[in-house]
């Protein structure tokens, strides 16, 4: 093959393109930091954003990539939330080690998992992830000597980050250890998903059936794919827990699952940059909605939502992409 | 001798109904090799009981003198043996290239790996631009692949095949639902791969039947007819008997 016709082949120079930083991602990521500076009474609620966001590209990983729809997602989120809060309480306060162990033992709970979850089709994994959420929720409800059931867990005493800097009560250390762990895993899984990995998950996305004909070990690949999405969630949930030094049971609750899959749908799945998205736009509509209208905001949040998803699609991240190539545009980051 | 492909005593019943019954088939290396019979003769049963999509009552299979009945279809891949579909089975909203690319990482095993760019793997890619050069699919290699013709979707189909470096690839009628005039087309790409690559084909159109293969089997009711060269296939009176009831597909 002479090299030259491949260098000037337009399909190869895209493909080589593909993982490169466009300038409208770069200016993404400082978004977040000006919020900092023009938000600064809001930390709590950027900080939320930030773990939301984190626990939201977890799901984007394993539904978005490989195909696996989960309604009980926060089974990986409250079991690392779970595991953070209560080495913090028994006197491992230090963080950093306190997301690996989460991390971790979210993993191995997304990989015994997973073996149920891969059994069956989309149905089917909606009802056995649902199943397994429910089962630790209901386990973290009767274990009150472990838990504290209902109240919560209490008296976490979490050590200052990188033995420098306390978690204060304005929330700066926590926001900013928020922002960095999720900047850090989004670079990760973007990585991921332009490597010849990413791009066998979206083989079986697209056709699954068609995968075991090119000598692919499906269920393999998606097993991988899951227990990673379980160890994202899982730190998602103990930074939740460490910067909010309080674990409640609704980490493990059914809502906190539906909400993320809406929060994805709404941002635009397969992405990376819609699971943020979405989040932003979820829980700012939720904050203001809320103030404005304490008692049916729900109403406005729904309405919404329909308006999002009948006039952009595939969510925000559709919109924006189909906006994109309007202005023909590159596609950059909305790819 | 050892042939490239082979059943024994091969069997599959759907519950009490038997879709393939007792086929013993062998498969020369090198061949190019047909595979005819009416609709509803377990021809693509066939196909997936040689590829491990479906598992059989009883029988073998066996490709240069190895079992492989009990293996899954990713390792029968690995083996050497490829396939296309009926139907297409593309990934619709990939590029061509990175369907080709997608096919030829898995053989090469690097699908595994999830830190460099898909990109960084050159010889994947290069490999994959080199067998769409030959199928003369790189000038739409930048094109989404639900955006071409069917003829050129079908090619694809092949690509994706071909990518395995399979020892024998099963072509399960290729030519369907691409009109006449890019059949021809079709089947020049299909002639001129390597010698080196068994070929099993099922196809209706008996006029590209007669001029590609050097040995017809004949199914009927999922059990083997006869067997022969093209000559002897078109004067076997058993076979013009099960044709003339099925004119329409002659």
């Amino acid at each position: 093959m002479q090299t030259a016709s491949l260098i000037n082949n337009i399909a190869v120079a895209r493909l080589c393109a593909a993982d490169r930083w466009q300038p409208a991602e770069l200016a993404f990521w400082l978004l977040p930091i000006a919020a900092y500076f023009v938000f600064p009474d809001n930390l709590v609620l950027l900080t939320q954003m930030a773990i939301t966001a984190l626990f939201c590209l977890s799901l984007d990983l394993i539904l978005g990539y490989a195909g696996i729809v989960s309604l009980g997602h926060a089974a990986f989120f409250g079991l690392g939330a779970y595991t953070a809060g209560l080495l913090a309480a028994n006197g491992w306060g230090e963080p950093i080690s306190g997301l690996l162990v989460a991390a971790s033992v979210s993993a191995v709970l997304g990989l015994l998992t997973s073996l149920l979850v891969l059994r069956g089709a989309d149905l089917t994994r909606l009802m056995v992830t649902l199943g397994v959420a429910m089962m630790l929720f209901e386990l973290a409800n009767k274990m009150t000597w472990l838990t504290g059931g209902v109240d919560g867990l209490q008296g976490m005493e979490v050590r200052p980050l990188l033995g420098q800097f306390r978690f204060d009560m304005v929330g700066k250390t926590a926001f900013w250890y928020a922002l960095v762990v999720l900047f850090l895993l989004f670079w990760v899984a973007r990585k991921m998903v332009h490597s010849p990995f990413g791009l066998a998950l979206k083989g079986i996305r697209l056709n699954v059936a068609r995968m075991p004909a090119l000598g692919a070990p499906v269920n393999m690949r998606l097993t991988a794919v899951y227990t990673i999405g379980a160890a994202y969630a899982g730190v998602a949930g103990a930074l939740m827990a460490q910067t909010t030094q309080f674990v409640a049971l609704d980490v493990l609750s059914f809502n906190r699952s539906a909400e993320l899959l809406l929060i994805l749908v709404l941002g635009g799945s397969g992405s990376l940059y819609g699971a943020i998205i979405g989040t932003i736009v979820f829980m700012s509509a939720h904050h203001v909605l809320s103030d404005m209208n304490p008692e049916y905001w729900q109403f406005w949040l729904g309405a919404l939502l329909l308006a999002i998803v009948l006039i952009a699609r595939d969510g925000v991240m559709g919109g924006l992409r189909r906006a994109a190539a309007g202005l023909g545009k590159n596609k950059g980051m909305a790819r | 001798m050892s042939y490239a492909l082979q059943t024994q005593n091969l069997v599959k019943k759907f519950g009490g109904f038997v879709v393939t019954n007792d086929v013993t088939l062998n498969v020369e290396a090198g061949a190019r090799h047909a595979l005819i019979g009416p609709n509803g003769a377990g021809k693509t049963t066939l196909i997936n009981l040689l590829t491990g999509f479906l598992e059989p009552t009883s029988g073998s299979v066996l490709m240069h003198g190895k079992e492989l009945t009990h293996l899954a279809q990713h390792q029968r891949v690995k083996h050497g043996l490829a396939r296309t579909f009926q139907i297409n089975r593309l990934f619709s909203e990939l590029t061509v290239l990175e369907s080709v690319v997608l096919a030829v990482n898995e053989r090469q095993g690097l699908s595994a790996k999830f830190w460099k760019p898909v990109a960084a793997h050159t010889q994947a890619i290069e490999e994959a631009a080199e067998l769409l050069h030959t199928l003369k699919l790189l000038d739409v290699a930048h094109e989404q692949t639900r955006n071409l013709a069917y003829g050129k979707q079908r090619l694809i189909e092949i690509a994706l095949a071909l990518a395995a470096k399979p020892s024998v690839l099963l072509l399960d009628e290729p030519a369907a639902g691409v009109p006449t005039s890019e059949s021809r087309e079709l089947f020049e790409s299909i002639a001129a791969l390597p010698r080196d690559v068994t070929i099993v084909l099922i196809e209706h159109d008996m006029d590209l039947v007669f001029r590609f293969a050097d040995t017809i089997s004949v199914l009927v009711s999922g059990a083997l007819l006869t067997q022969g060269t093209p000559g002897e296939i078109a004067n076997d009176p058993k076979v013009k008997e099960v044709y003339l009831g099925e004119a329409a597909h002659v």
